[in-house]
């Protein structure tokens, strides 16, 4: 009869060693400390919000839709028009964009040209592009416009040129076969392949067009973030309440019907 | 050991899975259940630790009312009862140990669980059945690195680390090819013997059920219609159990098999609910 | 000849719908477009390419002295958006457990009050959750940690509630069949099997994270996005150049690390 051991621990299962455990644990620990230590709490400040914070979650509950109904209809219907335009003007766009960024049917320089506005949309803010489309195009929609049409440049194209660098090559190969222009390739062999899936896109990007034409309202271009900030600076949390419950609403419909009509499509 | 008295379950939709079974089962006997697929064999076995609640019927283990029991008690009772499953269930994420001593979490109270603090003679009995099923090289690896066999040996060593009294073993061959299946069979039925543990396995290789159990059950559409040794089975209760071309009771039984499982997973979920 | 086929695309049908379709889009565009530029200067949209060329004339080269004034605000940044999502996995864990459909302790009351918080924390963006915070709590880091958190819950909870929701059921039932409690089937039988998706979802909103952070201080929710809104104030293009810089870099390395560490778990 043997022993067995009445001892079992459990190996680690991410970082095998045991020094590097050490070291990651005290060094979050250090960093934590660190971090929370930054934060310095100004508590008067915090007691005296404590009011205007129950304030608001009663604006919340309570919202005021009608004071400031006027400003709330012109916000609201310059997001939603800001958001269907650029939604449209931004796809337009990107379509040839992503192709040429799809690495199995651009040409080598042009390849490198897409890829690189891609890189650019993709990396800078909204809120930053919207700053600098302010600065040059003034307060106002198209600002905004503009900055949710570059947003949705790198976005769309994007994965768009993923998809058709995933297409299956045999189709292609078929169609080249058969002596097709470039053009008619991408008609008959790409098109038909990343077509349902660009359309699930479109439906996406427009859910976060609206959201995003909530936000760069903040610095001026145009929407309902204008009237946002607008009522929050006059501490009208009622009307920011219904401001927000809009959105919120908006937003649930938008993700409902776009979930929808992606089924519908399949 | 284990009394069934007339059992019978009937889900929602109206399907009678279990019409009044009834039979007994010795200490120390191993029972070989077949049927067609869907007869209500998964039914019957999950309607004993009541993964799937029976409609009416008793079913008494060592003259428990298992099926009077309310949560905590049924608790108490499921630990008694080992359950080995077709496709292992192991829980992949976790060490080949962690799934053994998982047998133990009837037993023990959450925090030691939680820090996986088992009591040392758990942890000792849990190499011990690792090294029994021939699994001690493979302690600390993760339960998905394993093959099917081993895997299934796993299963096995998990329910006998609940100490059972009794094992309920559902389809332990189902997802194995015929020589790892053998294997397999012949390690359960050598444990029961050795610690004279009853089971009822629940198979549809007719071939293997004669040679290892020690006693035959046919369900066919929900009845017991064959109940003796497995040298009894002759081609006359084999057509009793299987039909000679009845193969619409077969299909239907396959949707019947599907429900089983669906309630038995709305009945997992439904615990999971009160938490 | 006049039963020779024809051979159509499409049925006259359905050719006739997407006319429809299509000329309904146009229309719908041409009204967007009208109403969204009703206010818009188009002085200021001419003169657009002259302003941008004096800009970026004016903003480069960037101020590189400005830097020893930004690495304190840098540190803030990082340190609000790894606390924020800190925070914001503590609050999202439980609504994801109270939200998913096979582990909500009540189907009636917390699975759609969970499901509201997290609906209602995605659809407002972490830049209006900060104007909200600022307003309420005042200026400075901690609005900006709540506001990164705010967020971040509806995020991390929706899809760590997916995760639970498609987690392998046999695996729970062969845990319940031992006998053991509802915590313990919580705990060995659907926290293994959700940890992966956990860990890559939080690196992958902590990525996210430092982004939004960089701009929060815009609002006064503390961060680099303060210096840079300081810099805007004074119109000092060549700060506001190197800022820009500085998220950039800071951007693309903190992706670098989330593919890192995403890669090294997975």
């Amino acid at each position: 009869m043997t022993a067995y051991p009445t001892r079992w621990t459990r190996p680690p299962q991410l970082v095998k060693s045991r020094w590097w455990r050490i070291i990651l644990a005290i060094g979050a620990i250090v960093y934590l400390v660190l971090a929370v230590g930054s934060v310095d709490v100004n508590w008067t400040r915090i007691a005296d919000g404590w009011e205007r914070g129950m304030r608001f979650v009663g604006g919340f509950l309570q919202p005021d839709f009608t004071t400031r109904w006027k400003d709330i209809s012109t916000g609201l219907l310059e997001s939603l028009t800001m958001t269907f335009t650029s939604t449209v003007v931004g796809i337009l766009i990107s379509v040839p964009i992503g192709v040429g960024a799809a690495r199995n049917v651009a040409p080598r320089w042009i390849y490198a040209i897409c890829r690189s506005i891609i890189a650019a949309s993709r990396a800078l803010q909204e809120i930053i592009v919207a700053i600098f489309f302010v600065a040059l195009f003034g307060f106002g929609a198209f600002a905004g416009f503009l900055t949710l049409t570059f947003a949705t440049i790198g976005f769309i194209a994007k994965l768009l040129a993923e998809d058709i660098e995933d297409i299956d090559e045999s189709q292609a190969e078929a169609i080249r076969a058969t002596g097709a222009s470039w053009l008619q390739l991408i008609h008959y062999a790409v098109q038909p392949q990343v077509m349902p899936r660009l359309i699930g896109l479109s439906l996406y990007r427009f859910d976060i067009n609206f959201r995003e034409s909530a936000v760069i309202g903040i610095v001026g271009a145009g929407g309902i973030g204008g009237t946002l900030n607008t009522a929050l600076n006059r501490y009208e949390y009622d009307s920011a309440g219904a401001i927000l419950l809009i959105i919120i609403a908006i937003v649930m419909v938008a993700e409902y019907a776009s979930g929808h009509l992606r089924r519908l499509l399949k | 050991m284990l009394r069934i008295q007339s059992l019978t379950k009937t889900y929602k939709t109206g399907d009678k899975a279990l019409v009044d079974v009834s039979f007994d089962l010795p200490k120390g006997q191993v029972v070989g259940l077949i049927g067609p697929s869907g007869a209500g064999k998964s039914t019957l076995i999950r309607c004993i630790n009541r993964l799937v609640e029976p409609t009416s019927g008793k079913v008494l283990l060592n003259d428990l009312d298992v099926t009077s029991l309310g949560t905590g008690e049924l608790r108490r009772a499921r630990r008694r009862i080992g359950m080995i499953f077709q496709e292992y269930a192991l829980v992949e994420r976790l060490t080949v140990m962690e799934n053994v001593l998982s047998g133990r979490l009837g037993y023990v109270p959450f925090w030691r669980s939680f820090t996986r603090r088992f009591p040392p003679a758990d942890i000792a009995r849990a190499f011990r059945l690792l090294d029994r099923v021939g699994l001690s090289a493979h302690v600390d690896k993760r339960a998905d690195a394993l093959s099917g066999g081993q895997r299934q040996r796993v299963g096995i060593a998990r329910a006998l680390e609940q100490e059972p009294e009794l094992l309920l073993i559902d389809e332990p061959t189902a997802s194995l090819d015929p020589k790892t299946s053998r294997q397999i069979m012949r390690l359960i039925v050598e444990i029961c013997r050795e610690d004279g543990l009853p089971a009822i396995i629940n198979i549809h290789d007719v071939v293997l059920a004669q040679q290892f159990a020690d006693r035959i059950i046919g369900l066919q559409a929900g009845r017991v219609v064959f109940d003796g040794a497995p040298a009894d089975l002759t081609e006359e209760a084999l057509t009793r159990i299987y039909g000679a071309e009845d193969w619409t009771a077969m299909r239907k039984g396959a949707a019947e098999d599907a429900e089983a499982e669906t309630e038995a997973r709305a009945h997992s979920e439904k615990l999971l609910g009160a938490l | 000849m006049s039963d020779a086929q024809i051979w159509r695309h499409r049925t006259p049908k359905t050719q006739l719908a997407l006319w429809v379709f299509w000329i309904l889009l146009v229309a719908l565009f041409v009204w967007c477009w009208n109403t969204m530029t009703a206010r818009t200067m188009w002085l200021f949209v001419y003169d657009a390419p002259n302003a941008a060329a004096d800009l970026i004339g004016r903003a480069l080269p960037p101020r590189w002295s400005y830097m020893e004034k930004l690495w304190v605000p840098l540190w803030d940044t990082i340190n609000i958006a790894t606390l924020g999502t800190l925070l914001g996995i503590v609050l999202a864990v439980p609504l994801a457990f109270m939200a998913a459909h096979n582990t909500t302790p009540s189907r009636l009351v917390l699975r759609p009050f969970a499901l509201f918080c997290i609906v209602a924390s995605r659809s407002i963006n972490s830049l209006i959750w900060a104007l909200l915070l600022v307003s309420i709590l005042g200026p400075g880091l901690l609005a900006g940690i709540l506001a990164i958190a705010f967020r971040s819950v509806g995020f991390i909870g929706k899809l760590l509630y997916e995760a639970i929701e498609e987690t392998d059921q046999t695996q729970i039932e062969a845990i319940t069949a031992t006998g053991a409690s509802r915590a313990q089937i919580l705990n060995y039988g659907i926290v293994p099997q959700v940890l992966p998706s956990f860990y890559g979802i939080s690196v992958f909103r902590w990525d996210i994270n430092i982004r939004e952070s960089a701009i929060l201080g815009l609002v006064g929710a503390g961060g680099i996005g303060a210096q840079l809104q300081a810099s805007l104030n004074v119109l000092a293009w060549p700060q506001v150049m190197l800022i820009i810089l500085v998220i950039l870099a800071t951007v693309v390395v903190s992706e670098w690390v989330s593919a890192k560490v995403r890669h090294a778990i997975i």
